[in-house]
């Protein structure tokens, strides 16, 4: 199939950025979203042109490299799923399909599709550890965790920092993002002790970063291609309620 | 303390809280509002007068509730804004609302039209032929009923305050259900029910407060 | 020369203690005059960093990702393996130490894997302190599934995930500590060079892939960290950004590189589906459990599976292997899956498939029970496939996937370059021949959290801190050449993508020194390799500037250097006449045509000196000696 592609080109972070038109070529529907992209990038290539660059890394949905914004949304059209692991046949021949990087004050373009997330880094450099020693720890049936806090711990655990729920957030919120970590530990015994330390870090921490506040919209799960909840940010809530309670 | 209210989370709870106090004031305004249907609002109105002190205190509660929730509302707007400076070519909603994207601009219009009702009903100086001051009914009261049975005989008026209450629905629609989300009261099972009651609350108050106008309108209630 | 890797004498089980006694220790109060530079924030490297920061050393950490979340330990399925015998199945540490080894062929060190086999416990206990969410039981206690090659449960795991959660459990150790200031991370940061001063390694020099500036770093010791080197394969189950530079770069320093050409194919993983793949997608192993792979009994069988009658299919691996089955380890179910698609029995439209059907399973436990088992898994193959899994079968082909052989370490993971240390898939150490499934985890953090800490110290105690800067001649040097590639490459202005020469050298390398290799296949690699590697120093075209982010030529330069490890990898393959684990020579087979070890000439590790551009690398021995096993015939019959 062929199709008309509008992708987002800036040559830096100075730089105003502006939609170009490219277009797609004999593109099979076996091919991922990036196959296209890498096609689409060999033919630039030989005609002199530079590429499109984009993040990419794992190309298998895990690692959280990948960050495009495709027809306006965050991974593209299909649910749960990286723009990595989404596949050509979700579009037909003659489609027009737009591609843009993440969008946020927080995360500045560096170049073309690429962002810089380091304030992400900061968030989790802020708190979102629990400062275990190396060494020195009891034996792990020591602590026994129930089976529904353990399954729970590791629903929010599932998070691959991709950025997509702060990309989606008309506030450029990292609400989820944060609260999928505070949740990760404070339903666990080892984390509890540090709960209220944790919640309030991470919280100043995201404004620092110049992220937005929730408004409750819930774009964010809508997108999250690992399926976190908005009841995550609830519990944030609630664990910032208790942190209140000296 | 008052540290942890400026950080985001904080400000959210705020808004939270004063909307709260804000809903309850908006459901007992409706229920008082409802003995106009038994010609029982000059006498509910009268009551309200003599206590007076009281309904200053709460008066002045309430302007300070509806002040901190306004006042926090435009700082969260700008902050929102200011954190998300682009927009997208192509934009696409998939869970965020008509309702949840415009909370900044149904919450200004829901404060234009406090004002206007205000000036309208309270202090009553939209309309000073008709003001329950200078009319008294048989036994020597504000003539509160006929201020609002000849106000709303008027279809500008009528359509305004229909309309009003249209918008403060859609506000309550995002905001019943986003206040319970940012007071962390929600799980996965109850996020859902708390959204489709959100939703049921906001068009029983809609309809409640329209009823008023409209019932005069079609000569339901008369004077 | 012979090498020794210097393992402790004495009983296995004491060796790791009697070692970290004799151990020199750094004070307390000196550690931050030390600088270490580890390169590579996978679960090695960041379990590394996050510890020596701890502990006091000044660290700085380099990844070529915007994250070290993203290193590709991340994308680990299964598991990871210890030792406590939870389950009281019989398991003990000898009992894994022993698996491990036998899984490995014979080609590992023992007293390496007995070491790996003790850690794998503290491993547990470390990652749960750390809040990893492991897969309990409704008690509350920890949970264990078995895996490939152990007849054993001592496989931990978080969900599909383990790999995600054991990394982001050392990369929020390692923020604990960027916070604190203990380590500096570089992130987009890509290692171009070694700098090796009076034979020891003090330094590196990187390049920014944000800015494009050439940069060095002085430091005391060095820790490389960087992964393995399947992308040599083009086509492989790594991140597309994986690579051997920082590896080999050092290789060209002087460190030797060990066993190059033992590499893991992984049977059960999505095939091909057209030349514009750029990356192959793995299924956990454990489908195996329940899946039963064939092919159709005639060539050519051109029906769709529904049509082909149970009588006319080949469920080669319960043929062969009557009783693992399906559960043949890892080398054993790629190489069938390969032999039945050479013989023309292939299925999809390629020809290089075999079904992995869950049909049988399912009528026998229902699809409720396979969608719990491996609902995530299903889900990931339509996504890909477009095909659903539970009303046909499969289809699967093997891919590259980890790689045994690496910079060749001693028992305290130091390279021959004194004070590089090389941990993790990077280094030669426990895997031997042939990696079982849920280890590379285990060894990744054992290295990183326990073994380095000591070793590491023991290097520094015996060399004064702050010996050179990076104004010194050789760090200079070492810019200079960076920067000199690094313009070649712009200047060449030729007519082929890196893409296309990468795909080409994939091509060489999975044909020729892939699955099955023969003296004649791998003669044949050694011309074509140079023959194309000439081409791309004349043919090659890189876009754009040095002076800017430019993703082709951080390719260019990863590309550049494979295309000179694929040669070391088939010269390697082409020594080793026997057949072992990953390794499997044509020439060396049983009757049956299972892999033909030879103990008596090969039970050695080949570890290769690089000796001048134009000239043949020289290989040397570490003999291997077994004093804890017997060496077996690996069977799974």
């Amino acid at each position: 199939m062929n199709l008309t592609l509008f992708v987002w080109r800036q040559k830096g972070p100075e730089d105003p950025g502006r939609l170009k038109q490219l277009e797609a070529r004999d593109i099979s529907p076996d091919m991922s979203f990036l196959e296209m992209l890498d096609l689409v990038n060999e033919d630039l290539i030989k005609q002199g042109r530079d590429p499109i660059v984009f993040d990419h890394d794992c190309r298998e949905g895990i690692c959280g490299t990948c960050s495009q914004v495709i027809n306006g949304v965050p991974h593209g059209p299909e649910e749960r799923t990286t723009v990595c692991q989404l596949h050509m046949r979700n579009f037909k021949d003659g489609d027009t399909i737009y591609i843009e990087p993440w969008k946020a004050k927080a995360f500045p373009v560096i170049k073309d599709l690429i962002v810089d997330r380091n304030a992400f880094e900061h968030i989790i450099q802020s708190g979102g550890y629990i400062s275990a020693h190396t060494g020195g720890v009891p034996d792990a049936n020591a602590i026994l965790i129930a089976k529904h806090d353990a399954d729970t711990a590791m629903d929010a655990a599932e998070c691959i920092g991709c950025g997509a729920c702060v990309a989606a957030c008309p506030n450029g919120s990292a609400m989820l993002f944060a609260a999928a970590k505070v949740t990760q530990f404070a339903v666990l015994p080892q984390g509890a002790v540090e709960a209220k330390k944790r919640v309030n870090s991470m919280i100043s921490s995201m404004k620092k970063e110049g992220f937005g506040n929730c408004s409750n919209h819930y774009e964010c799960q809508a997108v999250c291609p690992k399926g976190i909840k908005v009841s995550f940010i609830a519990k944030l809530n609630r664990e910032f309620i208790a942190s209140l309670k000296t | 303390m008052f540290k942890e209210f400026k950080t985001t989370v904080g400000k959210k709870l705020i808004m939270a809280l004063t909307g709260h106090l804000l809903i309850i004031f908006v459901i007992a305004h409706v229920i008082g509002n409802s003995t106009i249907y038994f010609g029982g609002l000059n006498s509910y109105a009268q009551h309200l007068h003599d206590l007076a002190p009281l309904v200053w205190t709460f008066r002045s509660v309430m302007l300070i509730t509806l002040l901190i929730h306004l006042l926090l509302g435009i700082q969260l707007t700008l902050e929102n804004r200011a954190s998300k400076p682009d927009t997208y070519a192509v934009k696409k909603s998939l869970r965020a609302t008509t309702a949840s994207r415009n909370m900044i601009w149904t919450g200004a219009l829901t404060g234009g039209f406090l004002l206007y009702h205000l000036l309208h009903f309270t202090f009553q100086v939209t309309n000073p032929d008709i003001s329950a001051r200078a009319n008294l009914d048989s036994l020597g009261r504000p003539d509160v009923m006929v201020m609002v049975v000849s106000s709303f005989q008027n279809i500008i008026i009528s359509l305004v305050y229909i309309v009003s209450m249209a918008v403060v629905a859609l506000h309550l629609v995002h905001g019943i259900q986003s206040s319970f989300q940012s007071l962390g009261l929600n799980n996965n099972k109850t996020l859902g029910i708390i959204q489709k009651a959100g939703l049921i609350v906001s068009i029983i108050l809609f309809a409640g407060y329209a009823l008023i106008p409209l019932s005069i309108l079609v000569g339901m209630v008369k004077g | 020369m012979i090498l020794d890797g210097k393992s402790p004498s004495g009983p296995l089980s004491e060796k790791w203690d009697k070692r970290r006694q004799e151990m020199k220790l750094v004070n307390p109060a000196n550690k931050r005059k030390y600088k270490i530079i580890i390169v590579g924030t996978g679960l090695a490297g960041a379990s590394a960093a996050a510890t020596l920061g701890e502990l006091g050393y000044n660290v700085e950490a380099f990844c070529y990702q915007d994250s070290p979340r993203r290193g590709h330990s991340i994308a680990a399925q299964g598991g990871i393996n210890a030792a406590k015998n939870y389950p009281s199945d019989g398991d003990s540490i000898f009992r894994l130490f022993y698996d491990t080894i036998k899984g490995g062929d014979f080609r590992a060190r023992e007293a390496n894997v007995y070491r790996l086999a003790t850690l794998s416990n503290n491993i547990i206990d470390q990652a749960v302190a750390q809040g990893v969410p492991f897969a309990r039981d409704y008690a509350g206690y920890l949970d264990n599934r078995s895996f490939g090659g152990a007849q054993v449960s001592r496989t931990f795991f978080a969900r599909g995930q383990t790999g995600q959660q054991l990394l982001l459990g050392a990369y929020s150790a390692l923020s604990r500590q960027i916070k604190a200031g203990t380590v500096t991370l570089h992130s987009r940061t890509e290692m171009l060079d070694l700098v090796v001063i009076n034979g020891e390694a003090k330094g590196i020099t990187v390049r920014d892939m944000v800015t494009g500036e050439i940069r060095s770093y002085a430091a005391d010791s060095v820790c490389l960290c960087t992964g393995g080197y399947a992308n040599v394969f083009y086509l492989s189950t790594n991140a597309m950004g994986s690579n051997v530079t920082a590896a080999y770069r050092a290789y060209k320093k002087g460190a030797f590189f060990a066993n190059p050409c033992f590499t893991q194919i992984h049977p059960t993983c999505i095939p091909v589906s057209g030349d514009h793949q750029s990356k192959l997608t793995l299924m956990s192993e454990s489908l195996r459990n329940d899946g039963r792979c064939w092919v159709p009994r005639e060539k050519g069988d051109q029906r769709i599976p529904d049509e082909i009658p149970e009588e006319e299919r080949d469920y080669y691996l319960e043929r062969k292997y009557p009783s693992f089955g399906n559960l043949a380890p890892r080398d054993i179910a790629s190489r069938s899956a390969k032999e039945v698609c050479d013989e023309g029995r292939g299925i999809g439209t390629s020809g290089y498939g075999v079904y992995l059907d869950f049909a049988d399973a399912i009528n026998r436990l229902g699809a409720g029970v396979i969608k719990e088992r491996y609902g995530n898994l299903f889900e990931m193959y339509e996504k890909i496939t477009g095909e659903n899994a539970y009303k046909q079968p499969m289809r699967i082909y093997p891919a590259p996937h980890y790689t045994m052989g690496g910079l060749w370490v001693d028992y305290n993971l130091e390279s021959t370059i004194p004070g590089l240390f090389v941990l993790g898939e990077a280094n030669y150490s426990d895997h031997g021949a042939n990696r079982l499934g849920a280890s590379a985890l285990m060894q990744g953090l054992a290295d990183g959290y326990f073994i380095i800490p000591g070793t590491i110290a023991h290097y520094l105690a015996q060399t004064g801190p702050g010996k050179a800067g990076i104004d010194h001649p050789e760090f200079q040097k070492s810019r200079e050449g960076a920067h000199d590639r690094m313009h070649r490459l712009l200047s060449i202005n030729g007519k082929k993508t890196v893409n296309e020469f990468h795909r080409e050298l994939g091509r060489i390398m999975w044909n020729k020194v892939g699955m099955a290799r023969t003296e004649k296949s791998l003669n044949s690699a050694l011309q074509e390799i140079p023959r194309l590697r000439a081409e791309f120093w004349e043919n090659v075209t890189v876009p754009g500037s040095g002076a800017a982010l430019n993703q082709e030529l951080e390719k260019a330069g990863r590309v550049a250097d494979f295309l000179e490890f694929g040669e070391l990898m088939a010269r390697d393959a082409l020594l080793r006449n026997e057949s072992c684990g990953g390794h499997f020579r044509e020439e060396y087979q049983m009757p049956d045509g299972e892999a033909k070890r030879d103990d008596e000439h090969f039970s050695y590790v080949a570890a290769w000196e690089f000796t001048g551009e134009d000239s043949t690398p020289e290989m040397h021995k570490e003999p291997l000696t077994f004093e804890n096993v017997e060496l077996a015939v690996r069977s799974y019959k």
